[in-house]
């Protein structure tokens, strides 16, 4: 995973509430086998329906911010939602509520999540509206979002930044602990269902 | 200190608990589909690691799967990659696979129970958002991503922090022609499609009590549309019996250590629930939604809605986006909907029980001309005993179609999918934007009201067809 310390970039203002994962990427996007590549199906519905769409309007081209109505990313738990984002060039979402799997996929996938009060969100949305030029400055280490003289703290807890400042993977730090698992194995009851032999 | 049953199951799990780390949870079952493990078995591979306990995986092809013509090779080549990726994969890493044609083949979230590998009291994950299905055993089951299901096929655990708890609480009796489905859409309704995050749900009270296993099925495998983490029902006699003598439920003295295991899995008296939601059985009604999320839903007397009403400008703005998609005017009576297809299945309501249902009002009608009807058994189980039933013949001489199992047009990612601004009544679990197919619209009802709508071509309660002659 690619670690994430602090990102300055511009804003895609998307003011829609509930924007869930099907819109984000639909289901005939989710074929591929690999893990890149999916920008092509980012957005693609809205993209493709609807001129005044955030992305089609070529002053937000360039954003790597998306910032959202409450309620992102509820639906499927295909982390290739956040793959999209990150493969469409976005490297941060900020909105007042995200859904748990997407947000707990992000924090899997380098794409960081940063929970603002949605006045917040009207400022930044207003913004990036009034000059799309307008450059924010998203640090963890700090837990600070920054903006035309505002700063605004965000909290993260600190094993998640500290993973993420790191880019560690999951799968590593769990295997330092195997013995408590093994230890954990046997003291399962032996009832407990088990797929193989197959019956 | 009491514990509700969702506490009691996670705490049953902890591997290894630290301040200021998430808690190491013990995975039971891991379920495996085609769409969200290709890159977790290829980080597998990268990183030179095994599936820890095959024994504790199961895979099935679900997603991809075409309902026509299952016996040959599926035609679209990208499908088809992806589930000769998972047979592959299944086969390199010694994992069991019910594939395409396989008696245990079917929707992920029906075959675990259909197996009894889903089981009171134990911890289940899969790489697909409806995983809460399987808490109507009294199981923590919930949906992960494809990094998790790396790391579990890796460790066979997951990283967790606690979750908060919810109970939602229905009392009392059920009216005629309501059902589980009209239930859990009313209290999406009622909480909004992300008013449980952060929760896992425990239902209860006397009309949950007395819901079947598939109707409690339903209901849990809907909690994610109200932004759960997972629900869950406590187990009872029901859910004893309903696995009494499955395939793989304990046998013997297994069985009885079990059984008085699974009797002691209720919330203890005086546990405390973070938020409490309580609904009245006897005033539920047939619920259909009409907009472009579960939460955008209605009893079936009601009208669409007007945007002009709200005075909250987000709020303005969301319901005039969902009604410019469905193509809908505001003040229309829900009943006047007209629908050109109805899909009858998916994880929600595509078992035996929901067939039955809808076949009995189908039984010696015929489906109105200009409506089309899909009907897509949950598994391969589901199909075989649909068809020993004679089910299959009471939806082929009412005009429906009966197809193959698996996901179809709950998600079209095979062949079944919507045209653009095709309306659809569907018992699946949503009606976002596009889910169905491009520019489809889907309208979210029960199994009876599929039928009841695909009798009369428009969004129909099935207490309206007392008028509709039965043919024999
Ligand atoms: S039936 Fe629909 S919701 Fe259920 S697993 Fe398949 S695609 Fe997902």
């Amino acid at each position: 995973m690619q670690p994430f310390t602090t990102h300055t970039g511009t804003v895609a203002p998307l003011r829609r509430s509930a924007v869930d994962t099907d819109q984000i990427i639909p289901a005939e996007y989710l074929k591929r086998i690999t893990r890149t590549g999916f920008e092509d199906g980012l957005f693609v519905a809205w993209r493709r329906d609807e001129p005044d769409f955030v992305l089609n309007q070529p002053q937000y081209a360039g954003a790597s911010v998306l910032v959202a109505g409450p309620d992102f990313g509820t639906g499927s738990s295909r982390e290739h939602a956040c793959w999209a984002l990150l493969d469409g060039g976005f490297r941060v979402v900020i909105s007042s509520r995200f859904a748990d799997i997407f947000k707990n996929n992000s924090t899997k996938s380098g794409l960081l999540t940063v929970v603002l009060p949605q006045a917040e969100v009207e400022a930044l949305w207003d913004a990036a509206e009034a000059d799309p030029a307008t450059p924010v400055t998203v640090d963890l280490r700090e837990r600070r979002v920054t903006h035309g003289g505002r700063a605004v703290p965000f909290e993260v807890d600190d094993y998640t930044r500290w993973r993420l400042l790191e880019g560690l993977d999951d799968v590593g730090l769990t295997e330092r602990h195997l013995a408590d698992v093994e230890q954990y194995e046997a003291r399962r009851p032996a009832w407990l269902p088990q797929v193989l032999p197959a019956r | 200190m009491p514990k509700t049953l969702a506490e009691k199951v996670y705490d049953a799990h902890v591997v290894r608990s630290t301040a200021g780390e998430p808690d190491l949870l013990y995975i039971d079952l891991h379920l495996v589909h085609e769409v969200t493990s290709p890159q977790a078995f290829d980080g597998l591979r990268a990183a030179g690691r095994t599936v820890r306990r095959p024994d504790l995986t199961m895979a099935t092809e679900d997603h991809n799967v075409p309902t026509l013509d299952v016996l040959s090779p599926i035609a679209d080549p990208v499908s088809r990659a992806q589930v000769d990726a998972l047979r592959r994969n299944a086969a390199e890493f010694g994992i069991r696979l019910a594939p395409m044609g396989d008696r245990d083949q079917g929707i992920v979230h029906v075959i675990g129970p259909q197996l009894g590998l889903t089981q009171p009291g134990t911890t289940i994950v899969c790489g697909d958002s409806h995983t809460s299905t399987h808490g109507a055993f009294g199981a923590l089951a919930f949906g992960i991503g494809t990094s998790e299901v790396e790391h579990v096929l890796a460790t066979q655990t997951l990283p967790q922090y606690r979750a908060r708890q919810m109970s939602v609480t229905v009392d009392g009796e059920l009216p005629e022609g309501v059902s589980a489905k009209d239930v859990i859409l009313a209290v999406i309704a009622q909480i909004g499609t992300n008013g449980a995050a952060g929760h896992v749900i425990e239902y209860r009270g006397s009309a949950i009590e007395a819901l079947s296993m598939e109707a409690r099925m339903t209901i849990c495998n809907m909690s994610i549309e109200a932004g759960a983490r997972a629900g869950l029902i406590a187990p009872d006699e029901t859910t004893v019996e309903f696995l009494r003598g499955r395939p793989h439920a304990p046998q013997g003295a297994d069985w009885d250590a079990a059984v008085a295991h699974w009797r002691t899995l209720r919330t203890d008296e005086g546990a405390v629930f973070d938020t409490e939601v309580v609904l009245d059985a006897a005033s539920l009604t047939p619920f259909v939604t009409w907009g472009t999320n579960p939460g955008q839903g209605l009893p079936i007397s009601g009208s669409v809605p007007d945007p002009a009403s709200l005075a909250d400008e987000g709020e303005r703005r969301a319901v005039e986006q969902a009604l410019a998609y469905m193509g809908l005017t505001p003040g229309t009576p829900l009943r006047e909907i007209e629908v050109d297809t109805v899909f009858l299945g998916s994880c929600t309501n595509g078992r035996i029980e929901d067939l039955r249902t809808a076949a009995a009002l189908l039984r010696g009608r015929r489906i109105d001309a200009g409506t089309r009807m899909l009907v897509v058994p949950g598994s391969v189980g589901v199909k075989l005993q649909a068809e020993a039933e004679g089910l299959d013949r009471v939806f082929t001489e009412a005009g429906a179609e009966w197809r193959g199992a698996g996901c179809s047009m709950c998600l079209g990612m095979n062949p079944d999918q919507l045209q653009p601004g095709e309306r659809s009544a569907s018992t699946s679990n949503r009606n976002f934007q596009g889910r169905q197919g491009k520019g489809g619209r889907t309208h979210l009802v029960s199994p009876s009201v599929a039928a009841a709508t695909a009798l009369t071509g428009k969004l129909t309660a099935p207490a309206d067809l007392a008028d509709v002659p039965a043919g024999v």
